[in-house]
């Protein structure tokens, strides 16, 4: 059980790790200030969640939080691709962030009923804070999904590119039908269920068309430590500071 | 609909001689009273000139202030440290927001600063010009340029004008934090490795020079600010200001075991004032005037971000064009 409940946690914080230091990224660098703003609070919040994921996995035996973050290599790491994928154009970012905090929301919503009560009352917290994170999301698909020609099609085209990745999210892991049986996770199929009809009901109300997801290959790997060439170069720039001397105290 | 109907574009006067000598003297008169100037209230052109450019300047150097810090987010060593400085860095460019709305109510529109910034023609704070090389120059300049921003910023919320005072004030209390938190970054280097000590002497040494600059040139040769420091525009001369930073932050800094690259660096413990090497004005002048070594990798980013950004901003224009539009 322990070794499901493990594959979970990582996944996830992992997930957020990853993601928030891609939200981070940008800080300075935003289409107006506003999204600086937001985009910049998105990544603390995400950094904060997998920080709180992984005090949970070290109080199950894993190395302290700053141990697990700032060492491990690629292989090592269980994040779905989208996350780990270079920010692009705010278009790509804004599309991610839509798809991933859906399910995100999502996952937490389910995980507040979980039997592991560590993760129950952790879900209860973040999915206060994820609310805002989707709000913001939907906000801006529905504004730019309609707005202006180039509005749309970029929309569109990152929609087409990410889709194959999202579904990526839903990877189950090796272990999951425990998670299921004890009640700990109702599962990938049951969350990427809930998770479709959010994401189509906010794309009818714009322009956009959601690709047939029957025709998409996943683009899958992510929770069995198999990444693109994008997550190392990012892990060495996490650690370039920290690795200069691992025991120091900074 | 901005204060005194008066629009950045029409300002033509730059002296107060044109002035009506009895509006002049009751703006006067109010501000000599400790009173607030309001958006709404009229004032004379030269102040509503200064303070866009004050205002305006300020707000640059918080969004470029925000390139040097910012590109450590990613490599910030640790969860805390990481957390921190997002945080930081994020309240810096909620700072650029305040500002902007601040200058705004005197007629200048936001993407007009911008426009300026970017083409080079109004200014930003001298020491955002220079690199970061090593964690340790974010950590100088979480703590003491903050520090120094500090100086004059609880100066400048003394101000006359009110909406910059009130933005000022709330940029006070998080800077504040700011102060806290980089001052907690170097305590650590300082009671760390050989190499960590190392490095942020290094960045000391590196620093020191621009963060004499960070206060303007020398009284004796700064322009004549008379007019400004009546109207409470500006609140301290630079040479003030330099020495409250010195006074405040050298003994932290050797209390912690630093040397400072100055071999001239005493307080006169007489008139209480501090003794320095002069900085070089001559490097001060040309980095201001584009020639430093990041000014230009500076405002490249600044257009590139705005660039990038431009389909984003076109869009909610347009749908609030649409949605505002008469019906009949």
């Amino acid at each position: 059980m322990t070794l499901a409940l493990k594959e979970l946690l990582y996944k996830m914080a992992d997930d957020q790790l990853i993601l928030g230091h891609r939200n981070s990224e940008w800080t300075g660098m935003g289409p107006l200030l506003e999204e600086d703003i937001a985009f910049s609070s998105m990544a603390q919040d995400k950094i904060g969640q997998s920080l709180a994921l992984y005090t949970i996995l070290q109080a199950l035996g894993e190395q302290d939080p700053d141990t697990v973050a700032f060492t491990r290599n690629a292989n090592q790491f269980h994040n779905c691709q989208l996350v780990e994928l270079p920010n692009q154009e705010y278009d790509f970012s804004l599309i991610r962030h839509f798809l991933f905090d859906t399910a995100e929301a999502l996952r937490f919503e389910m995980l507040t009923n979980s039997s592991y009560e560590p993760l129950a009352q952790l879900a209860k917290k973040i999915r206060g804070e994820l609310r805002y994170h989707t709000l913001h999301a939907n906000t801006w698909i529905k504004q730019l999904g309609s707005a202006t020609p180039e509005s749309t099609e970029r929309l569109q085209k990152s929609l087409d590119y990410a889709m194959p990745f999202a579904l990526g999210i839903f990877e189950p892991s090796p272990n999951e039908q425990e998670l299921i049986t004890t009640g700990i996770f109702e599962g990938e199929v049951a969350l990427q269920k809930k998770w479709l009809a959010k994401v189509e009901s906010v794309i009818s109300q714009t322009k956009l068309t959601l690709p047939d997801l029957k025709s998409i290959k996943p683009e899958l790997g992510g929770r069995k430590g198999i990444h693109t060439d994008h997550l190392q170069p990012l892990l060495d720039e996490m650690s370039e500071v920290f690795k200069i001397d691992p025991t120091a105290e900074w | 609909m901005y204060g005194g109907g008066n629009t950045f574009e029409g300002i033509k006067t730059d002296s107060i001689a044109s002035e009506d000598p009895i509006l002049l003297a009751a703006f006067e008169a109010r501000i000599e009273r400790g009173e607030k100037i309001e958006p709404t209230d009229w004032m004379p052109q030269l102040y509503r000139k200064q303070l866009i450019r004050m205002i305006e300047q300020h707000a640059h150097s918080e969004i470029i202030g925000a390139l040097p810090e910012g590109t450590w987010i990613t490599r910030a060593p640790g969860f805390k440290r990481k957390m921190s400085l997002m945080a930081k860095v994020q309240d810096e460019v909620g700072h650029a927001q305040l500002l902007y709305s601040a200058a705004e109510t005197l007629g200048k529109p936001r993407e007009k600063m911008i426009e300026d910034l970017i083409n080079g023609k109004s200014k930003y704070s001298n020491i955002f010009n220079y690199p970061t090389f090593t964690w340790a120059d974010c950590c100088f300049i979480s703590w003491l340029v903050d520090a120094g921003a500090i100086v004059n910023q609880l100066a400048n919320a003394k101000g006359s004008y009110g909406p910059y005072c009130r933005a000022l004030d709330r940029i006070c209390a998080e800077e504040s934090f700011h102060l806290k938190y980089g001052h907690h970054c170097v305590i650590y280097l300082a009671s760390g490795t050989a190499v960590q000590k190392q490095m942020f002497q290094e960045a000391l040494n590196r620093w020191w020079p621009p963060m004499m600059h960070f206060f303007g040139p020398a009284d004796k040769i700064s322009a004549h600010t008379e007019v400004l420091m009546r109207w409470k525009v500006k609140m301290g001369t630079n040479d003030e200001m330099r020495n409250q930073f010195l006074d405040m932050y050298v003994p932290k800094i050797w209390e912690l075991g630093f040397t400072i690259p100055d071999p001239n660096l005493k307080k006169d413990t007489e008139t209480g004032k501090w003794n320095y090497t002069e900085p070089d004005w001559e490097e001060f002048k040309r980095v201001i005037n584009g020639d430093g070594p990041c000014n230009k990798e500076r405002l490249e980013v600044r257009r590139i971000a705005e660039e990038r950004g431009k389909w984003v901003r076109d869009a909610l224009k347009t749908s609030r064009q649409a949605y505002v539009s008469p019906l009949a």
